[in-house]
C-alpha cells in the first residue's frame, strides 16, 4: 500500500511537471521597427526581448526593454528615449495576449502554423487592444515565432512635433522574430 | 494514511503554484535578476551649457557644426538697435572620435582667435549593475590670438597662446534637472601688466531645467578665485534656453561675456549686469552623421 502510494504520487508529480514545461521562452528575441517618412527612413533593432508562450493554453507575453533599441544615428536613439517613448519613465513595453485560432492548430506537430493573436499592447503608459497575424514554426522542440503589425504612434500618446512631421511616420511597422526554447524553471 | 496524502500534496504543490503564474509576471521575474548597466543619457542637450562646455560629447562618428553669435550690449540703446548692429561670431567644428572622445576646432571673430580642444568623458553616470552617481569629463583647450601685432614690443608667437583645463562633473538628478560643477584653470602666456596673473583659477557651475521634452532653461556662472584678475574683471553669468528640433539644438541666451572661448569669458568678462551690460547671443548646433553605427539587423 505504502509503495503504491509513493509511486503513484511520484508519477503524478512527474506528469504534471512535464505539463509545466509546455512553456517556451526566450530572452534574446528580436523586435525591430521601421518608420518611412518623406525626409528619412528610421530603423531600430532590439535583441533584448523576453517572450513566453504557453502552448497548452495558447497564451503568450512579451516584454521589451525600450533602451535596448539601437539606431543608425546616435541622436535618433537619444531622441527616441528622451523625447518620444520617455524610457526613463516607461522603461518597458509589454504585450499579453492569446492565440485566437488556438483550437484549430496543433503545436505539438512540426510545421509552420498560421496564428492570429489578440491582446493588450502596453507602450508609453498606454494600453491598447491589438490584433495581429503571425506564424509559429515548430521544429524539433523549438518554436520560431514571427509577426508583423502596424503601431499608430498617436494611439500611445507619443507626440510628434510639427517640425519633424516629415521625418517620422505616423504609423510605424513593427516586426517580431523570436526563437523560443522549452522553459525550465 | 493522512501522511501519504500530505506527501502527495507536497509533491503536487509546486506544480499548482506554477500553473497559476501570470505569463507577464514570469517575464518580470526572469528579468528582475538581470544586471545591466543603465547609463544616463542627455544630461544636457548640447555640448555647451551656455558659454562653457557641458559633459556631453558628440557621439562617435558624428560631426557637429556650431555657430555662435554674441551681439553688442543691450544698453547701447535704440541707436545701435540694442546691440544687434554689432556681432561677433564663432564657427566651430566638433567630431566624435569615439562616443567619449571629442576633438574640436573653432575660429572667433572676437580677437581673431583660433581654438582647438580635446574632451574626454571618463566616467559615466549609471545605475543597475554599476552604480555611478556622476559623469566626469576632462576638457583641455588651446587658444591663439590672431590679432595683428601692435609693434610696441618684441613679438613672440607663444605670447598669443593661452590654455584652459577643466574638469566637468555633472549629475542628472532627475529627468528634468541636471547640474554641473566645473573647476577651471586658465593659463595666459602673456598678460597686460606685471601685476596681472598668468594663472587664473575659477569654479564654474551650470544647470538646466527641462520645461518640456524639447525646451530647457539653462544657467551658468563662473566664479574666479580671489586675486588680481578677479578684482579687475567680472564673473561670467549667463541665462538661456535650449530649444531642440530634430537635428538642431538652438541655444538662445543673455550673458555679460562677449567672447566664446574660455580665456575670454572666464578671465576677461567686463560686462557689469547691474549697469545693463548684457549681450544677447545664440549657439546653433547641427549634427551630421559621418560614420553610421553598425546595427545587428537579424
Amino acid at each position: 500500500m505504502k509503495k503504491i502510494f509513493v509511486i503513484c504520487s511520484l508519477l503524478c508529480s512527474v506528469a504534471l511537471t512535464s505539463l509545466a514545461q509546455d512553456r517556451y521562452f526566450t530572452r534574446t528575441g528580436h523586435i525591430s521597427f521601421y518608420s518611412e517618412a518623406a525626409l528619412e527612413n528610421i530603423e531600430a533593432h532590439n535583441h533584448q526581448t523576453t517572450c513566453i508562450l504557453d502552448i497548452t493554453k495558447g497564451e503568450l507575453a512579451f516584454s521589451v526593454n525600450m533602451k535596448g533599441f539601437e539606431f543608425e544615428k546616435a541622436l535618433m536613439q537619444e531622441h527616441f528615449n528622451e523625447n518620444y517613448v520617455e524610457s526613463d519613465k516607461y522603461p518597458k513595453s509589454t504585450f499579453k495576449g492569446k492565440i485566437v485560432n488556438f483550437e484549430n492548430i496543433d503545436l505539438d506537430r512540426n510545421g509552420n502554423h498560421k496564428v492570429e493573436v489578440e491582446g493588450d499592447l502596453f507602450i508609453h503608459g498606454v494600453t491598447k487592444q491589438i490584433k495581429a497575424e503571425g506564424s509559429l514554426e515548430v521544429n524539433g522542440g523549438k518554436i520560431i515565432a514571427s509577426s508583423n503589425f502596424p503601431v499608430t504612434v498617436k494611439d500611445y500618446k507619443i507626440k510628434i512635433p510639427k517640425t519633424v512631421i516629415d521625418n517620422i511616420a505616423k504609423i510605424v511597422d513593427v516586426t517580431v522574430k523570436l526563437e523560443l526554447e522549452p522553459y525550465n524553471r | 494514511m493522512n501522511r501519504y496524502i500530505l506527501f502527495f500534496l507536497v509533491l503536487l504543490a509546486p506544480n499548482l503554484i506554477n500553473a497559476q503564474d501570470d505569463l507577464l509576471e514570469i517575464l518580470e521575474k526572469e528579468t528582475s535578476g538581470d544586471q545591466e548597466i543603465n547609463y544616463t543619457f542627455a544630461t544636457f542637450k548640447a555640448t555647451r551649457v551656455i558659454n562653457g562646455q557641458s559633459v556631453e560629447t558628440t557621439a562617435g562618428g558624428v560631426l557637429s557644426f556650431i555657430i555662435g553669435h554674441r551681439f553688442g550690449k543691450i544698453n547701447d540703446g535704440f541707436q545701435q538697435l540694442f546691440g544687434l548692429d554689432q556681432s561677433t561670431i564663432r564657427f566651430g567644428l566638433e567630431y566624435g572620435i569615439t562616443d567619449n572622445l571629442n576633438i574640436g576646432f573653432g575660429r572667433s571673430s572676437f580677437q581673431k582667435t583660433f581654438d582647438g580642444y580635446l574632451k574626454y568623458k571618463f566616467l559615466k553616470q549609471s545605475t543597475g549593475a554599476k552604480n555611478m552617481p556622476i559623469t566626469v569629463a576632462l576638457f583641455s583647450s588651446t587658444a591663439i590670438n590672431g590679432l595683428e601685432s601692435d609693434d610696441t614690443r618684441k613679438e613672440f608667437f607663444s605670447s598669443r597662446m593661452s590654455y584652459t583645463h577643466q574638469l566637468l562633473i555633472a549629475r542628472k538628478f532627475s529627468n528634468n534637472f541636471s547640474f554641473q560643477l566645473t573647476p577651471t584653470f586658465v593659463h595666459r602666456n602673456l598678460v597686460a601688466t606685471t601685476q596681472d596673473e598668468n594663472d587664473v583659477y575659477a569654479l564654474g557651475a551650470g544647470a538646466r531645467y527641462k520645461l518640456n521634452n524639447r525646451v530647457s532653461i539653462n544657467a551658468e556662472y563662473f566664479y574666479q578665485l580671489p586675486g588680481e584678475n578677479a578684482d579687475k574683471t567680472k564673473n561670467s553669468i549667463s541665462l538661456g534656453f535650449d530649444i531642440e528640433t530634430g537635428g538642431h539644438v538652438f541655444q538662445l541666451h543673455v550673458t555679460n561675456s562677449k567672447g566664446m572661448v574660455e580665456r575670454y569669458f572666464v578671465t576677461e568678462t567686463s560686462g557689469d549686469i547691474t549697469e545693463g551690460d548684457i549681450f544677447f547671443g545664440f549657439n546653433i548646433n547641427r549634427v551630421f552623421t559621418i560614420v553610421k553605427k553598425d546595427q545587428a539587423k537579424n
